[in-house]
């Protein structure tokens, strides 16, 4: 077969195609949630070790034992979820834990967002934690309560530093997706899994998976870029 | 184009050598595309996942398609070596040269035919279906009924999801969800993911015994024929095909299967 009959083969017989469009869907819904989910999650985590990490000693009583207690369980969460694989847990989560639900993209987005929080909020956590302590002092001086220092002065800072770490943990993310198929998701890697099953043939369902996820990285970097050009207008 | 070409060469003449190179490393390890070496020692590519036909116990896969495979290298006087790789990795193994057959309980199909030859039939295969004792499926019509829409587990390139993509996903009476594994497959339908699963009828029964509340329907959903995979225009078929004759004629065979699969 000449390489365009064998593209043929590959993805136009039978609607391959298909496969592969459909599996791109489930990567960019199961990728965009998880982001979502991740960034949230993961600033919270963040916000908690670092104010600890700031205040705790400062603080006393009550106050001090509830953030203590919440910082442990961040801690805890840290630990467990960046201790085990991805794969590991999504498995966990789709046959252990969510045993009821036929949503696959659910458990998909759940596992793989907790699973960013953790690495999220280590990099917001580095963030906040690299912004000099005099800047919180001026916020302060200023008349700007804790929260109000935090989201007017720190946070935007500590933003714009971590942002490569931030873009890089979302395309480890998007990449990562593609162990779905482990829990019988099809996505994009599965779905040119699904072509190699039919086909017997690895060079253009695996290549062509590859330049997908290529090009999806490509261009977020790209986006990353404009992002970061424009924070930096800030600083002239 | 032409500089496709170019570096397509050089590619391929660094792999030569690269190839060359570990040649002279060490005789112990087999290379196949090399005439040599390949009488030596049969590579047989299977999926270690698929009671009674091939399974791990201990660090070794045993199974009827182990033995058998071994009774032909014996017969042939070659070494034996068994590869364990993911059912859908099997074909473009054998293909590819990485191993000498594949023999994995694989049903012949046109679309096999079409990248590897077979062998004669050394075994018959049923594909059947595990329900929930108390579904509403009761008979593999069914599945094919007017209106109906099922989830359908099936393990990843098997024939029981092909069949079932064909008759079922395509047909829009239901969806299709593959697992890499057909045990992954069993424990969605116990946990009521999945209305039902397309299986071969022996790992089948060994999932129906160690999961309660399943059971397999009467009817099968179809019945096949296991045969060993070879490159195509491989000197191993004819080979391979006359050791088996052999085996099949003096109840060697027969034997392997019987303890297996315990009669009815």
């Amino acid at each position: 077969m000449s390489l365009k009959e064998k593209f043929i083969f590959n993805f136009i017989q039978h609607d391959r195609w298909k496969y592969i469009t459909d599996g791109l869907v489930v990567t960019l819904k199961v990728t965009f949630f998880a982001v979502l989910l991740g960034i949230a999650l993961g600033i919270i985590i963040a916000i908690i070790r670092s104010t600890y990490e700031k205040n705790g000693s400062a603080m006393r009583g009550f106050s001090k034992f509830v953030l203590w207690v919440m910082n442990l369980l961040c801690k805890i969460y840290l630990t467990v979820i960046r201790g085990t694989p991805v794969v590991v847990q999504l498995m966990i989560m789709y046959f252990v834990i969510l045993v009821s639900t036929r949503n696959k993209i659910l458990v998909a987005v759940i596992a793989f967002g907790l699973n960013s929080a953790a690495y999220v909020a280590e990099i917001f956590r580095s963030g906040i934690m690299s912004i000099d302590q005099g800047q919180f002092e001026a916020g302060r001086s200023l008349g700007f309560n804790y929260v109000q220092t935090m989201q007017y002065i720190i946070i935007p800072q500590a933003f714009k530093n971590v942002l490569p770490a931030l873009a890089n943990e979302f395309i480890v993310l998007l990449k990562e997706t593609s162990v779905s198929g482990y829990v019988g998701l099809m996505d994009l890697t599965k779905g040119g899994d699904i072509i190699r099953s039919r086909t017997y043939e690895a060079f253009f369902p695996l290549i062509g998976v590859a330049v997908i996820y290529l090009v999806m990285v490509m261009f977020f970097t790209w986006l990353v870029g404009i992002l970061e050009r424009r924070l930096r207008n800030s600083e002239r | 184009m032409k500089k496709f070409m170019k570096g397509l060469l050089a590619t391929t003449m660094v792999f030569a050598m690269t190839t060359a190179l570990v040649g002279c490393g060490g005789s112990t390890e087999p290379a196949t595309d090399d005439a040599a070496a390949e009488t030596e020692t049969l590579i047989m590519a299977t999926n270690a996942e698929f009671p009674p036909y091939e399974f791990y116990e201990g660090s070794d896969v045993v199974g009827i398609d182990a033995e058998i495979g071994a009774a032909i290298a014996e017969k042939l006087g070659m070494g034996f070596q068994i590869e364990d790789m993911a059912f859908d990795s099997i074909i473009p193994a054998v293909t590819s040269g990485k191993a000498s057959f594949g023999m994995a309980g694989l049903t012949v199909t046109e679309d096999r035919l079409q990248s590897v030859d077979f062998s004669d039939s050394y075994a018959t295969g049923v594909q059947v279906v595990i329900v929930k004792e108390d579904s509403d499926i009761t008979s593999v019509d069914d599945l094919f009924a007017e209106g109906a829409s099922h989830v359908v587990g099936v393990q990843t390139g098997t024939t029981g999801d092909i069949y079932t993509t064909g008759d079922i996903e395509e047909d829009g009476l239901g969806t299709v969800e593959r697992f890499p594994k057909g045990a992954d497959a069993v424990l969605a339908l116990t946990q009521g993911k999945i209305d039902c699963v397309v299986i071969d009828n022996e790992p089948a029964k060994q999932f129906v015994a160690a999961n309660e509340g399943l059971k397999i329907l009467d009817t099968e959903y179809a019945v096949e024929d296991y045969a060993i995979c070879f490159a195509k225009d491989s000197e191993l078929t004819e080979q391979i095909n006359a050791a088996l004759a052999e085996l099949i004629a003096d109840g060697t065979i027969q034997e392997i299967i019987d303890k297996y699969i315990s009669a009815e």
